[in-house]
């Protein structure tokens, strides 16, 4: 038996500021914030736009659609508990709306390429409901 | 107004690194290399009015410059934190400079040093916005960000895995000259980087430094002063920053990081060209970061470090000799103190005390620090000659 197995998966510190993302995602839904200053959409969730600083923020929700920009397959893991679950992916996927997050990938190694689309697939890990992407079929 | 940085480094100390320290304290590592670094000058520690240190060092999470003082017996009427992860050093020697140039000091020890006990944490905890948008993920930790840059130059620029081993070679190769690089007396070759484990793909473990104990401290003074030194001074001459982003997910394009402005930067300041640069002295943390650092020298243009590095030979007599210290690959990463030691090999080859690694015609060194992931980005030109 793994030693590790009693140390939980580090889930999302959650803010006051990042809570209608995280309430989003456990309902299913990819909200992101966009400055109604500017227009550019804005993540990780903030205060102020990156853009113009307004403080003029909105939540809507996403496409949910990106592009992969990069990725790696873990075969030692940063945090122990995540060690009894490699290899897995991670990766950088660009939203449509522009901005960039770094997500966990349920895609097949071989399968990786650099651009492809993906889409968001929203994953119960322990307790906590987390946005992965996976492929984003042709129609 | 001039914009002429004036300073000259006329003092280096430097701690020889180990895996690991065992009883050690960093205020006492840090007091170390600055002795040594004050004898290397001739001065006494009395004449030292300027300090920059690091943050969070060791024993000290806060009120750092204080406390180092403190511990050193000295009264600095300047010094501060400088926290640019591993463009902290060379960060220090442009702020101290400046600090001079401004009237409020004349000799500053820049100094940077890390105890490594066995099993004790490396780093500091992730904080949001990381460890809230990248750590639930899987993605914790500097290997995974450079890996994930490593992976988008080889996809956007079809830059193969030797390309990269051919990097770690070199250091490892130029480390076997020098006794107090960690792996001096373990050279390698191209097949057993490629045969290494593979950390977080497309990283291998022997493309990724070594933690190490150790230290490093640098004595920057007027340029006047250093006329008066025993020691031959090693001048800045240009410096050039950029800072463009903290997590990886936020970085701009691999093409586009900040290095791109920093270096060329530094290279005007000095009024130089790279083809003028006798040293190349390029933080190296991770083989992926001096692939990006040599494409923004202008040596090679984006994409293309990889016909660079098969057609050029980057020992301390190649035609573009290149971390003859055996880079932090080779030598080992003593935390912050790691991107200091590009600045005492720089000091080294430009003073002629190079020995059996000693480059010809030494007359300029482009010394490189690199924090985050490749984020905080700092360059110096540093010449023999003002």
């Amino acid at each position: 038996m793994s030693s590790l197995q009693n140390i939980s998966l580090p889930g999302p510190t959650i803010t006051p500021v990042s809570k209608p993302f995280w309430d989003s995602v456990a309902a299913g839904k990819l909200s992101i914030q966009q400055c109604n200053s500017c227009q550019e959409w804005v993540f990780y969730p903030r205060e102020h736009c990156p853009h113009c600083l307004s403080d003029d923020l909105t939540w809507k929700e996403a496409s949910g659609s990106g592009s992969l920009k990069t990725w790696s397959v873990i075969h030692r893991a940063g945090h122990p508990a995540w060690q009894d679950r490699t290899p897995y992916v991670v990766g950088i996927v660009e939203l449509e709306e522009g901005p960039s997050l770094l997500t966990h990938l349920l895609v097949k190694e071989e399968d990786l390429a650099y651009k492809m689309k993906v889409k968001v697939s929203f994953e119960v890990i322990e307790n906590h409901t987390l946005p992965f992407f996976t492929k984003e079929e042709t129609q | 107004m001039s914009n002429r940085l004036q300073g000259a480094i006329i003092g280096i100390g430097e701690l020889k690194p180990v895996r690991y320290s065992e009883g050690k304290t960093t205020l006492g590592l840090i007091a170390e290399a600055t002795r040594l670094a004050i004898q290397d000058a001739g001065i006494s520690k009395e004449e030292i009015d300027g300090l920059l240190v690091g943050p969070q060092v060791g024993e000290t999470p806060q009120h750092v410059p204080a406390t180092v003082s403190e511990y050193l017996g000295i009264n600095p009427t300047m010094s501060n934190t400088v926290d640019l992860g591993g463009a902290t050093g060379p960060g220090m020697i442009w702020r101290a400079a400046a600090a001079i140039q401004a009237g409020m000091c004349e000799t500053v020890v820049c100094v940077l040093a890390n105890k490594n006990e066995k099993g004790e944490a490396l780093r500091s905890p992730n904080r949001n916005p990381i460890r809230e948008f990248d750590v639930p993920f899987g993605a914790s930790g500097a290997n995974t960000s450079y890996a994930l840059l490593k992976r988008q130059h080889m996809e956007k620029h079809g830059s193969t895995q030797e390309e990269f081993a051919e990097i770690a070679y070199w250091a490892r190769k130029n480390a076997q000259l020098n006794p107090n690089a960690i792996f001096y007396g373990k050279p390698l070759e191209v097949k057993d980087i490629l045969q290494s484990p593979v950390i977080s793909d497309p990283l291998h473990l022997l493309e990724i430094v070594m933690p190490v104990a150790g230290g490093a401290a640098v004595v920057v003074t007027s340029e006047e002063k250093a006329k008066k030194s025993n020691k031959k001074p090693v001048y800045l001459k240009g410096a050039g920053e950029k800072i463009t982003h903290r997590a990886v997910s936020q970085a701009p394009d691999i093409d586009a990081l900040p290095f791109s402005y920093s270096i060329p930067h530094a290279l005007k300041q000095a009024e130089t060209y790279i083809e003028d640069i006798d040293l190349l002295s390029l933080y190296d943390c991770y083989t992926s970061v001096v692939a990006t650092t040599l494409e923004s020298t202008g040596l090679c243009k984006p994409g293309e470090f990889g016909e660079f590095v098969k057609n050029h030979s980057f020992g301390h007599d190649g035609d573009y000799p290149l971390n003859t210290h055996g880079g932090q690959l080779g030598f080992g990463q003593a935390d912050l103190a790691g991107g200091m030691s590009h600045v005492v090999e720089a000091v080294v080859q430009l003073r002629g005390d190079g020995g059996n690694r000693q480059i010809p015609n030494a007359k300029q060194a482009l010394v490189t620090g690199n924090g985050a992931t490749l984020s905080e980005t700092t360059a110096l030109v540093l010449g023999g000659e003002r």
